[in-house]
């Protein structure tokens, strides 16, 4: 059955099954392989990508109910948070294999653009469904710090 | 005098082969004793759930008091199942599984019940079971109010805060109502995955605490 899924700000028409993960979707049918699959079943945040804004796991969502949402991605993130957010990690040097980042990132441009100046709890409660094997916690903290104090001083 | 080494004869190393041979041949077809099967030791046996008893199995104790308690003891098998218990933590966070063991990835109940308000429950649960990954859903996903934590708890502990002004935040026709109609309870009893679902059925367990409101909600010490 053909879905219509609006991704990064473009329509786009997919020809697969309803019930199939949107990550699924993502990475092998518009080819937006910068989410990641890690677990596939909620646990890990690798896959995290918006819908109406919201961070969700696209692992765990089916291509039919993502078709009612309007769909962010890595690749479509934009906006002063995000800038902020990639000038930090890249300052910081966040990542270490980086296979988890894009989901620790999308978890941190929604808490950024909710909250523009979180605390270490307000941090922590947002990102505690990003795992990340490396470790990178302290880095990506920080890096949200950094960003939330860019984006002040823009202001 | 200069000596000869010993040579191996063409014919010797043929025995050698054929020994060889037979040798491989015999460990082959050796005659193998294959285990026996054995019958699982009761530990590893199928749980088998008892369906809920009606109402009508009730009505031969007479003491209204003693079946009221009966009643809501047979109901207590719902109340106390995993399926229910892992949404009523006393902490602010849920626990998950048979085991109830805390819910993986952390998370907290947040000011609604419904998660920390940037990492809401709804991030990994949707409307419904989402099979395929196994993740569980309704529409209403949420805890239990912190006053209304059954874990830990007694199931006349459970019962006395069920009706105590300071902690309930429903009557008790809504509290009927909450058992008996309230779609997400109805998800205990269709959890997929491999999650078992809670003893009966919604409806017969709505009837139990129905019956025991009429005979006067007593509880067990
Ligand atoms: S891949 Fe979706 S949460 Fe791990
Ligand atoms: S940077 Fe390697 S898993 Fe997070």
């Amino acid at each position: 059955m053909t879905h219509s899924l609006f991704v990064n700000g473009r329509l786009h028409s997919v020809d697969t099954d309803g019930d199939a993960p949107l990550l699924w979707v993502l990475r092998d049918h518009l080819r937006l392989t910068g989410t990641k699959y890690g677990c596939g079943k909620a646990q890990c945040g690798a896959c995290t990508v918006h819908a109406d804004g919201q961070p969700v796991r696209s692992c765990s969502l089916s291509l039919a109910d993502a078709a009612t949402s309007r769909i962010e991605t890595i690749e479509g993130a934009a906006g002063p948070e995000a800038e902020a957010l990639t000038a930090a990690w890249v300052a910081r040097g966040v990542p270490q294999c980086g296979f988890c980042q894009s989901g620790q990132l999308m978890s941190a441009l929604a808490l950024l653009r909710a909250n523009s100046a979180p605390t270490d709890a307000d941090i922590d409660a947002a990102m505690s469904g990003n795992l990340c094997r490396c470790a990178t916690y302290n880095r990506i903290r920080a890096g949200i710090h950094d960003a939330a104090a860019a984006l002040g001083d823009r202001s | 005098m200069k000596l000869r080494r010993p040579r191996l004869s063409c014919l010797s190393i043929a025995m050698i082969l054929f020994a060889l041979i037979i040798l491989i041949v015999a460990i082959l077809l050796r005659p193998l004793t294959l285990p026996k099967p054995e019958a699982l030791s009761a530990a590893f046996a199928p749980v088998v759930v008892a369906p809920l008893k009606p109402v009508s199995a009730f009505n031969a104790i007479v003491d209204p008091a003693a079946r009221s308690v009966a009643l809501f003891q047979e109901a207590g098998r719902v109340i106390r199942h995993p399926r229910c218990m892992n949404c009523h933590p006393r902490t602010d966070r849920p626990t998950q599984t048979d085991a109830m063991r805390p819910h993986m990835p952390a998370v907290a109940r947040g000011p609604d019940g419904a998660g920390d308000p940037h990492l809401r429950c709804a991030t990994c649960h949707n409307d419904a079971n989402f099979t395929g990954r196994d993740v569980p859903g309704n529409p209403q996903w949420l805890l239990a109010l912190i006053e209304q934590a059954w874990q830990g708890r007694s199931l006349g502990e459970t019962c006395r805060q069920l009706f105590d002004p300071a902690r309930s935040y429903i009557t008790r026709a809504e509290l009927l109502e909450h058992m008996a109609n309230d779609a997400l309870v109805g998800w205990a009893w269709h959890p997929g995955g491999d999650r078992p679902p809670a003893p009966g059925t919604q409806a017969q367990f709505g009837a139990l605490i129905a019956a025991w409101r009429e005979t006067d909600a007593r509880w067990p010490a």
